[in-house]
């Protein structure tokens, strides 16, 4: 059956949305506001003249708009979304009522501290949870995201060696890991030294053991790292860290896999930012907002930003300026008193599953990998061997010689109704293909996504090479131009007559 | 547990398929010692009704500005947010999605950047915007280090009147990335000369418009001493409403604007989180930070949507990237958005007459009270009140009776000399004629 030209473009549910600008009707509005009282004026003669160019619409229009819209969306509501290192796990609607209850949502950053005793609780009853499960004595709560977190780390770092007359120079960081890795120490002001990996995909112990001296700051290692593997030298990694005066670095994106079964403390972590908006199921939103709190050891403590949270009898007392403080904060990192609407969803995780559940959830993210890694392993090509944590690493091997690039055989999955994995990363193996199920799908979900990954693997091995190369046919949108766009980027509309005058 | 599907069957079978005799197994890279044999101490799982019940008592000891009379701003302020837009960013398909790598099955979220991007250009007067930052300190400490980049200087001269988050935020960086940080200190005497700081090794001049006083500003003659000297002028905008009234940063020749988007669709959730916004010329357009949509047309010729210019990005770039931010702040744009779209031209400026005619309004009844003098000349909807007493103790008493008369300057400026008597008061759309009565005679009781 092919599928009918329509008058309208739609074809059933699936709509063409245009863009706001393109249902502009000057004068509406999908708000009553009444006409401002005529005052004398206060703005000094610096007003605005003529049209911002803000399309008018009405609120039923509005509604339907951003309704079509996230119908174009794919997400972990309506399905599996694999992406390795990202942990796509359901996220509770509890989360989201208890984030809006007014007492939290209504509050002002800067009504007095006495108003808001609810909320600091809040903040450090989050920061001790994060704190008993990570086996690390502090935490500094304000980092936005991930990102934010290691360069929040690196700083508090670098000011603890600072602060000992200790200036060094380097950071190391092994080529598997996030490219947040390298841009966060490069924010920091660090040179940043690549570690390559060993044949069983951990960090080459001897090439670490030869670019670790008295000019290393930190090593930033990802544990389990992002091939999905547990770095089992850790502790010998961490003592040599030690002996060499450097700090030691967690990236803590894959805690999902470790929570509650493993602290980070107990490895000879000084410093890892945990994402709130990974392993303790805040949403993504899309691309944020996230949430970057970071644990900290004794010895980083004393250096950790403003603010923080310092408990007094029955008070909490937000500390809010370096000057305030007894110990040696570096400074601050972010407006006001970091992410609080993502604490509150972290919170009400956490409690919901309280510390028996949030063992099984790393166990059962575990499980999940590795039963992906048994079910696909002989049809695919896994370069490392089992067993995995959280996530399972292939590479395309398998697809050699087919015609069909890991991106061919990722389109050809959403056809299938799935998100593809995470694809080409991490750099270690050739075209990786990283598949992260977390805790949260049933084995129903995951046998369905077996047959279909065995599937397309049987399909592109037998030469049906356009059959992959056409996907995907069934969304929104096909395959996008992504060169056109970088060689001459349309970052905003445009009115057609200036485009037309241009 | 609800939030897990496996059942022990289903457990049991898997590590059946796997040959793992326990899931024990499956932690063998992990040190004996480091394993934990049981759970850690903290309470076991409870059910959604106890930990509504917790949460709930503790959001109860609260008492919000939401709710309460309040003339809170300094960087978050009070408006009305339409019942729509939490309606529509609740959607599934859109706070369970993520970043749109995957075009084809994320044209949702990219439609909405690409259309974030465009009301952002056109409220600030500019030629790009990019899909959001954290927030707007961060957007500020990063319009520092993108002056720089494009300059190939490390001196940035900062407003006195520049919020303090956002000074401190930037200072942090610049401390850390080695950038020398010029301020001539607090400015509530509006008396700065910022020109006279520039010099051949300044990359900018970071200022705010409204600036932190309240005082509304036209930057154009020190955009014209910057462009005399080759450096670049980064203007702040804590609350973007203002920009239905006054003149937009891009018409003063603002090189770069960093703003705080929260005014527009976010509650004020204790601070955050919100939206930063970044925009630039278009000739900087790849020094910019953060993701970026773009326009573009798929293999059957529709047009589409897709993430753009990412060699400027840390997941390519590395330790060269032009900065180390993946996640933003895309739900809170998308917020912003949806209430800047409900909001409409005509809404837009008349939301900004609202606050501004509401601001004028107070100022002129507050400046009657015995022991209180307006600061300003010049304000949207926030100003700085001179107190006959020291400002903290006034709204700690006011607190006392259920009013926010605003924030003391010495919150945020602690350690500055003659700011202890300073009082910020903002004014919305959202302060009702009785609001305004109870903080009048509140402040004509405490002051007397």
């Amino acid at each position: 059956m092919s599928i009918p030209e329509t008058y309208t473009g739609h074809q059933g549910l699936r709509t063409e949305e245009p863009l706001i600008f393109e249902q502009d009707t000057p004068g509406k509005s999908g708000v009553d506001l009444p006409e401002p009282e005529t005052v004398s004026d206060a703005l000094g003669g610096v007003t605005r003249e003529g049209d911002i160019g803000l399309p008018g619409l009405s609120e039923p229009e509005v509604v339907r708009h951003y309704l079509r819209l996230s119908q174009k969306n794919y997400s972990i509501d309506g399905g599996m979304y694999p992406l390795g290192s990202c942990t796509m796990k359901h996220n509770p609607r509890l989360n989201e009522k208890m984030a809006r209850l007014p007492g939290f949502a209504g509050l002002h950053p800067l009504q007095p501290q006495s108003t808001a005793q609810g909320a600091i609780e809040l903040i450090g009853e989050t920061a001790r949870w994060l704190s008993v499960l990570t086996g690390m004595p502090g935490v500094a709560m304000s980092p936005a995201a991930g990102a934010h977190g290691e360069l929040t780390g690196l700083m508090t770092i670098r000011s603890a060696l600072e602060a000992r007359g200790d200036a060094r120079r380097r950071v190391l960081v092994p080529e598997s890991a996030h490219g947040t890795n390298p841009a966060s120490a490069a924010a920091c002001g660090y040179t940043v030294e690549s570690i390559p990996a060993n044949e069983r995909g951990r960090v080459d112990i001897d090439a670490f053991r030869k670019a670790l001296d008295s000019d290393v700051a930190a090593l930033m290692l990802t544990n389990p790292n992002t091939c999905g593997l547990f770095e089992n030298d850790i502790i010998e990694i961490a003592e040599a860290v030690h002996e060499a005066g450097a700090f030691f670095y967690c990236d803590g994106a894959n805690f999902n896999a470790i929570v509650g079964r493993v602290r980070p403390g107990d490895l000879g972590i000084d410093c890892m930012h945990i994402n709130l908006h990974k392993t303790f199921s805040t949403p993504h939103g899309g691309g944020g907002p996230g949430s970057g709190p970071v644990v900290l050891s004794e010895a980083l403590v004393p250096f950790m930003p403003v603010p923080y949270v310092v408990r007094e009898g029955d008070t909490f007392r937000l500390v809010e300026d370096t000057g305030e403080s007894d110990a040696k904060p570096f400074g601050r990192v972010k407006g006001f008193h970091g992410q609080f609407g993502m604490f509150i969803r972290a919170l009400s995780y956490m409690m919901s599953h309280g510390s028996d559940g949030l063992r099984q959830v790393a166990e059962d993210a575990v499980l999940n990998a590795n039963y992906l890694l048994a079910e696909l392993g002989d049809e695919l090509s896994a370069p490392f061997g089992g067993p995995c944590m959280h996530e399972v690493l292939f590479d395309d091997h398998f697809l050699k010689d087919t015609g069909v690039a890991t991106l061919d055989f990722a389109k050809a999955m959403i056809d299938e109704g799935f998100h593809p994995m995470t694809m080409y990363f991490p750099l270690v193996v050739h075209g990786a293909l990283l598949m992260e199920p977390t805790e949260t799908e049933s084995k129903q979900t995951l046998d369905t996504f077996i047959g279909m990954v065995r599937s397309l693997a049987a399909k592109a091995k037998a030469g049906d090479t356009d059959f992959f190369h056409e996907a995907p046919r069934l969304t929104p949108r096909r395959r996008l131009d992504e060169t056109a766009a970088a060689r001459k980027p349309v970052l905003r509309w445009t009115p057609p007559a200036e485009e037309a005058a241009e | 547990m609800r939030y897990l599907p496996l059942t022990a069957d289903d457990r049991r079978e898997m590590l059946a398929a796997i040959g793992a005799a326990s899931v024990d197994d499956l932690y063998r890279d992990v040190p004996k010692a480091a394993r934990l044999d049981g759970p850690v101490d903290l309470p076991p799982h409870a059910g959604e009704m106890e930990v509504d019940r917790a949460l709930s008592a503790m959001a109860a000891k609260n008492l919000p500005a939401a709710v309460a009379p309040s003339f809170l701003g300094a960087g978050i302020y009070r408006h009305h947010v339409p019942a729509a837009v939490d309606h529509l960013i609740q959607r599934g398909e859109f706070l369970t999605a993520y970043t749109p790598y995957q075009p084809e099955v994320s044209q949702g979220t990219l439609q909405y950047l690409f259309e974030f991007q465009t009301q952002v250009a056109m409220l600030t007067g500019s030629d790009v915007a990019n899909a959001s930052m954290y927030d707007g300190a961060t957007s500020c400490a990063e319009a520092v280090m993108m002056a720089c980049r494009i300059t190939k200087r490390r001196k940035a001269v900062i407003s006195g009147s520049l919020h303090p988050h956002y000074h401190d935020v930037t200072a942090t960086s610049a401390k850390f990335f080695g950038v020398n940080l010029v301020s001539p200190g607090p400015d509530f005497a509006g008396t700065e000369d910022l020109a006279a700081l520039i010099d051949g090794d300044t990359a900018c001049v970071v200022v705010q418009n409204p600036d932190f006083f309240g005082r509304v500003r036209d930057f154009t003659a020190l955009s014209e001493a910057c462009q005399a000297a080759g450096a670049l002028l980064v203007v702040v905008v804590t609350e973007m409403v203002s920009l239905g009234l006054i003149k937009s940063p891009g018409e003063m020749g603002a090189d770069i604007v960093a703003a705080e988007g929260q005014s527009l669709g976010n509650a004020m959730n204790f601070g955050g989180p919100t939206v930063g916004v970044m925009t630039t010329r278009q000739k900087y357009l790849r020094q910019l930070p953060g993701r970026l949509v773009g326009e573009t047309a798929d293999a059957d010729g529709r047009r589409g949507y897709v993430l753009t210019l990412s060699t400027r990005e840390q997941h390519i770039r590395r330790d060269k990237a032009t900065s180390n931010i993946c996640t933003n702040s895309g739900l809170c744009a998308l917020a912003f958005t949806i209430h800047l779209t409900l909001l409409g031209e005509v809404g837009f400026k008349r939301l900004a007459g609202l606050n501004h005619a509401a601001a004028v309004k107070l100022a002129g009844r507050l400046t009657g009270i015995e022991g209180v003098e307006l600061l300003n000349d010049t304000y949207f909807n926030e100003f700085t009140l001179k107190l006959a007493k020291p400002a903290a103790d006034v709204v700690e008493d006011l607190a006392g009776k259920g009013v926010f008369a605003g924030v003391p300057v010495s919150r945020l400026l602690p350690n500055a000399e003659g700011v202890e008597n300073l009082l910020l008061v903002a004014v919305t759309e959202t302060n009702t004629a009785e609001e305004m009565d109870r903080l009048v005679s509140g402040l004509e009781e405490v002051l007397r």
